[in-house]
């Protein structure tokens, strides 16, 4: 199971904890964990990604193993700390503000 | 006896404040939704319990809440946790894509951009919800960038009514300072196939066959800021009100000039008069006299707060041009809010209530269709949506 760690908005609207376990299958990537969450959780759709383009909002970054892989394709095998759940795959609001 | 329910958008939450029809005493539920901007909350009248909310983030985009029980509890429709397989649509009650079939006869993805440039039309946010008269599950939503949607099945879905944007017009429009919203939408209760929309720096439009076609209702509206004052686009329309009772009498209040239009928009005149400044956002009229009508004038070009510090709502008996200073209750010194275009709504109690909200979080009410006033709440975040229902 590959655990997801939202942000606290997002929590609210899911009902769920800091952390969620999906399941994938096939390989790893960013694109398969966000197609199993919001198939697990619509109301996350359009929240993340928008829900046309499938473009990673904004403000919304994807942190695993110390490393920001926001801007790696959605489609790169994601570290096998991930896939094997040892390590979250964390879905982070980033700070924006002044 | 009678209630009211008092729903206000803020910055960083929902509201839901009722009282009993004395509106003596009022009752705040909220936060709902902390920490995420409502544009505006509104309750079907064919159904009071069912209620619509516009959450938006900029982090996070747009949600769509909705409560069958007046507010108490909330729902994202279509958005349960592991839907069965095979169950409708989920997860597309925030999904507002718009329409580029070829159905629509005139497949239309840019608007004109500040540079002069076309600009591909972009979702931003739900500015405004109108349910429908007479069915519970059928809403209209006013979007930014400016378009009309349309969901008959209590907001799970939408669809957008596209022959809105493929107005001949629809290239021109461009973006003000605020954003290119359709922040009005008014449903006429004679006539189900005539709606009114308005939309910043583009104008007002009306369709009378239920949005198969739209036509531009600008004309008597002048503004000096854009290169031909008279154009048929182009007017920086702040807030139409319309009083049901009397469908087809319009008031606006445009980015300076309060208007009216006797004849469904199809030409207006200037109705501002001893107005102290004509600019503002907010309008509406009183529930039974129809003539009566509220503004709430605000300096401009870039100030946006009330002259001289004073809190005054400005009251016409007489459908405009003759207007009187409310401040009985009102702070008169230092105050320097603002009230947004949809932050002002009316009751239909026998002595109407009037209400606004202001950008420095206070919502003032008066049970006597302005002589007097008081806060129901002053505390809030900043107040971007009033909205009354008056329940038995």
């Amino acid at each position: 199971m590959i655990q997801v760690v939202l942000p606290a908005h997002l929590r609210t609207l899911a009902h769920v904890g800091s952390e969620v376990s999906i399941e994938v299958s096939g390989p790893v990537t960013t694109r398969a964990i966000l197609d199993a969450l919001e198939s697990s959780y619509p109301m996350l759709r359009g929240t993340i990604r928008d829900h046309v383009t499938l473009q990673r909002r904004p403000f919304v970054r994807f942190f695993a193993c110390q490393e920001d892989l926001s801007h790696q394709s959605p489609d790169t095998p994601l570290p096998e700390a991930v896939c094997s759940g040892k390590e979250p795959f964390m879905i982070i609001g980033a700070i924006a503000g002044g | 006896m009678s209630k009211v329910r008092v729903l206000v958008g803020t910055h960083k939450g929902a509201f839901v404040i009722n009282s009993d029809g004395k509106r003596d005493k009022w009752e705040v539920s909220g936060p709902h939704f902390a920490g995420w901007e409502i544009y505006h909350m509104k309750g079907s009248p064919a159904d009071p319990n069912r209620l619509y909310v516009s959450q938006s983030s900029g982090w996070f985009g747009q949600i769509i809440q909705r409560s069958s029980d007046g507010g108490k509890t909330w729902e994202t429709p279509g958005g349960e946790k592991m839907p069965a397989p095979g169950a409708p649509p989920s997860g597309e009650s925030n999904k507002f894509a718009y329409d580029t079939s070829a159905a629509t006869g005139k497949p239309l993805t840019t608007h004109q951009w500040y540079d002069g440039t076309q600009h591909p039309w972009e979702f931003k946010r739900v500015w405004h919800l109108e349910p429908s008269l007479t069915d519970p599950d059928t809403v209209y939503a006013g979007v930014e960038d400016a378009a009309l949607f349309r969901t008959t099945d209590g907001a799970t879905t939408w669809q957008e009514v596209a022959a809105l944007r493929g107005h001949g017009t629809g290239p021109s429009w461009q973006p003000g300072a605020g954003g290119l919203g359709l922040h009005t939408i008014i449903l006429d209760p004679s006539n189900p196939q005539r709606i009114y929309i308005a939309i910043s720096s583009a104008g007002a439009f009306r369709t009378d066959d239920g949005g198969k076609t739209w036509r531009t209702i600008n004309r008597g509206l002048r503004s000096e800021y854009i290169p031909d004052p008279t154009a048929e686009v182009g007017h920086c329309v702040h807030h139409i009100a319309m009083n049901p009772r009397r469908p087809g009498v319009l008031f606006m209040q445009k980015h300076w000039d309060v208007m009216r239009s006797d004849d469904g928009g199809d030409l207006w005149r200037e109705v501002s008069g001893n107005l102290p400044t004509d600019f503002g956002f907010a309008i509406d009229v009183h529930s039974h006299e129809p003539e009566t009508i509220y503004v709430v004038p605000i300096k401009s070009d870039s100030e946006h707060f009330p002259l001289d510090g004073k809190l005054r709502v400005y009251r016409s008996r007489s459908g405009g041009n003759e207007w009187e200073p409310l401040t009985k209750g009102l702070p008169q010194s230092d105050c320097f809010v603002n009230v947004l275009r949809d932050a002002m709504a009316v009751d239909t109690l026998d002595s109407c209530g009037v209400y606004f909200g202001t950008t420095g979080g206070q919502v003032y009410c008066s049970k006597d269709a302005g002589d007097s006033w008081a806060p129901i709440v002053r505390d809030l975040p900043a107040v971007f949506s009033v909205e009354v229902q008056t329940l038995q």
